[in-house]
């Protein structure tokens, strides 16, 4: 007994050992002090005048060399080109094909983000009371993948090509590596995951905003339609990953005990706790976050 | 407790399987992880890679070597693959770089301080002072383009200081080579540091001319393009240490005691029990693969090898802080140049001189990028805040 007491002891003290953070200057006081003096005493090189580096960045942006070129716009399956290419109504579409192609690649990647998001938390080791469940993520990567399939038969329907990757879509999808990273990192927690997701839908939200108002103005009613359907469905998707976001943030700091306990004010029925998180549909915002948020 | 190279007889060569799921383990964490477990990591990768490079070489001048040459490298893939993998997905190519830096400052060192031949101990600290003015570039490099703290990866065990300025390493092709070693008199511990310092310079000049391309600010592309320069220039040199004359099974020999002095001073100083497990599974791999190759030795050679193995390990790498070590060289050898063959305080060649004036004549990305730079816990923007202040008076 007294063995294995030991042997936990020194199991315990050696995971303490692994699991600590080692990147802050505080980890070696000894050897910090030692760097810190030395780098006081830098002598650099070449003194600082704060315009160096902005003149070799400039001698670029003066090259002004574009990230890429939108698509050629297909019309009956001939390139409209030449005069009709460099006319106003060519100008006006190529932006909305631009930003179709840029939520395209959004929502096809947001589809499988989603996949992956579902796979982390079915393999999840426990069950947490606040958070997304299966339903809910499932509900939502169903509605990325309808929107994706949406925006192929818009991007189709006014003579685009929706294989293209337009220049707003390569943005789209450089500014999406770190959630993709952060997501399918299995070393990454639901609630890290969640920060990531929470990203992209914030993202994803004005996107859609920003589409609609474009369709709109460009009289195209019907896609306008669609884009506001969608954007209140994305809405949802923000408000139920903030929610949860903001629950397991809390439950991680207090407990999931103590926040459900300091909630009992929002008299739920008896018995729902435990079942709760199956039950709730992935569009209800739960009524207790909302009240911490006004906080 | 040492190794004798001919008696252990590790893991033979059949026994040594991999399959895909062992070959990506859960990687190490940046955040916890001891810098040194990121320093081994990252240097028995350029090991292995020094191993497949330097297979491919000598397979394409021997034909009847090649079958034995294949079998082996296969397994020397599949390690690499193992260990280059234990690096996370959240260390960046810049943090990555950092780490890249730390290797050839510290392992570097360690070298130097046991390397008995004094010709080639100087030629390592003349490479030292040169990555160690790189670690303090690419420093600023991460500070004012990425707004991130290089000592979160350095972990205080290295100083981020100039020292001999990267615009001035730049030198003409014929001052970067150096005398090698004399095969039948050197001692096998320079012949195992020769490859090691070699393998791990080599990986790194690979490693920034594959990342160099993926950042966006001309500035970060212009410092890599730089810094890349440099590290072949060091490949140049440290491969011209090696003597030519030696056969190709006599390097390959060496090289396969060079992994197996490699994973013994990982083992040996590893903290992770989950990455020593690695070490010491991969020095039973080296020293089957060792066996193997003395056979091959003695059947081509006709000779035995013996005479060219020392009977036991050399001391391993030392994985430490070399601070003190570090700043003596800086203060007593940065004025060094290379002349030819030979290092002194002497004026450079004109050829070094006009190649280097024609290099930075539109500038220096190295001296831009550090401009002023003086680095500070938690990057040059930050304070220095009352912890800080008393922590350096606790020590004072």
């Amino acid at each position: 007994m007294k063995n294995r007491q030991l042997k936990n002891a020194k199991t315990e003290s050696a995971e303490a050992e692994l699991f600590f953070n080692r990147t802050g200057i505080m980890a070696h006081p000894d050897l910090s002090v030692e760097l810190i003096r030395a780098a006081k005493k830098t002598v650099p090189s070449l003194p600082r005048d704060g315009k160096q580096i902005a003149a070799i960045r400039a001698g670029y942006l003066n090259e002004n060399l574009p990230i890429g070129s939108a698509p050629v716009i297909v019309v009956n399956g001939s390139e409209k080109a030449g005069e009709e290419e460099l006319s106003a109504d060519a100008d006006r579409m190529s932006v909305l094909l631009d930003k179709l192609g840029e939520r395209l690649a959004f929502e096809r990647q947001g589809t499988r983000l989603y996949e992956a998001f579902l796979q982390k938390l079915e393999s999840a080791p426990a069950e947490h009371e606040s958070g997304p469940s299966t339903e809910d993520l499932r509900h939502i990567c169903n509605e990325e993948l309808e929107h994706f399939k949406l925006l192929q038969r818009a991007i189709s329907g006014v003579g685009g090509d929706a294989t293209v990757q337009t220049p707003s879509a390569d943005i789209a999808g450089v500014l999406s590596r770190g959630i993709i990273e952060i997501v399918s990192d299995p070393r990454t927690t639901i609630p890290q995951t969640l920060q990531a997701i929470l990203n992209a839908e914030l993202a994803d939200n004005d996107g859609w905003q920003m589409l609609k108002d474009l369709a709109g103005e460009l009289g195209y009613s019907d896609l306008e339609e669609q884009c506001e359907k969608a954007l209140q469905e994305e809405q949802e998707h923000l408000e139920n990953v903030r929610t949860w976001l903001s629950e397991m943030t809390l439950a991680e700091a207090l407990g999931e005990e103590a926040l459900f306990e300091s909630d009992a004010a929002d008299s739920e029925p008896e018995g729902e706790r435990g079942t709760r998180k199956r039950r709730r549909p992935a569009n209800s915002g739960s009524s207790r976050s909302k009240k911490r948020r006004k906080k | 407790m040492s190794l004798d190279l001919m008696k252990e007889k590790g893991i033979p060569l059949d026994q040594q399987r991999f399959d895909w799921r062992d070959l990506v383990h859960v990687p190490s964490s940046k955040l916890d992880d001891d810098a040194f477990t990121r320093v081994r990591i990252i240097l028995m990768n350029g090991i292995e890679s020094e191993a497949l490079r330097f297979q491919h070489a000598c397979a394409r001048m021997n034909k009847e070597l090649q079958p034995a040459l294949a079998r082996v490298r296969r397994i020397e893939q599949h390690q690499q693959t193992l260990i280059n993998w234990l690096l996370p997905a959240d260390l960046s190519p810049l943090e990555t770089t950092i780490g890249f830096e730390q290797v050839a400052i510290e392992v570097t060192a360690s070298v130097a301080l046991h390397e008995p031949d004094e010709y080639l101990a100087q030629v390592y600290r003349f490479g030292l002072l040169e990555d160690f003015d790189h670690l303090y570039r690419f420093s600023a490099l991460m500070d004012r383009v990425t707004g991130a703290d290089a000592n979160n990866i350095l972990q205080s065990y290295t100083d981020i200081l100039p020292g001999r300025p990267t615009a001035l390493e730049h030198r003409a092709p014929e001052d970067d080579l150096r005398e090698c070693y004399n095969r039948n008199k050197a001692q096998p511990i320079s012949k195992l540091n020769a490859v090691t310092i070699m393998g791990g310079e080599h990986q790194t000049h690979d490693y920034y001319m594959t990342i160099g391309p993926m950042f966006a600010d001309p500035i970060a592309r212009q410092l890599y393009a730089e810094i890349a320069s440099i590290e072949e220039q060091h490949v140049t040199q440290y491969e011209s240490i090696i003597d030519p004359e030696e056969t190709w099974l006599e390097k390959w020999l060496m090289h396969e005691a060079a992994e197996i002095y490699n994973y013994y001073s990982c083992v040996t100083h590893e903290t992770n029990p989950r990455v020593k497990a690695i070490w010491q599974r991969f020095l039973d791999y080296e020293l089957g693969h060792l066996r193997y190759v003395l056979d091959v030795f003695r059947k081509f050679e006709k000779r035995e090898p013996e005479e060219l193995l020392p009977a036991s390990l050399p001391e391993p790498i030392e994985y430490k802080s070399h601070r003190e070590f570090v700043r003596k060289v800086l203060s007593e050898e940065v004025d060094l140049r290379a002349q030819g063959k030979q290092i002194s305080k002497k004026p450079e060649t004109p050829a070094t001189r006009q190649y280097r004036d024609q290099m930075n004549s539109k500038g220096s990305p190295s001296e831009t990028i550090a401009a002023g730079y003086q680095w500070r816990p938690g990057t040059e923007l930050a304070e220095e805040t009352p912890d800080i202040r008393k922590l350096q008076k606790r020590v004072a």
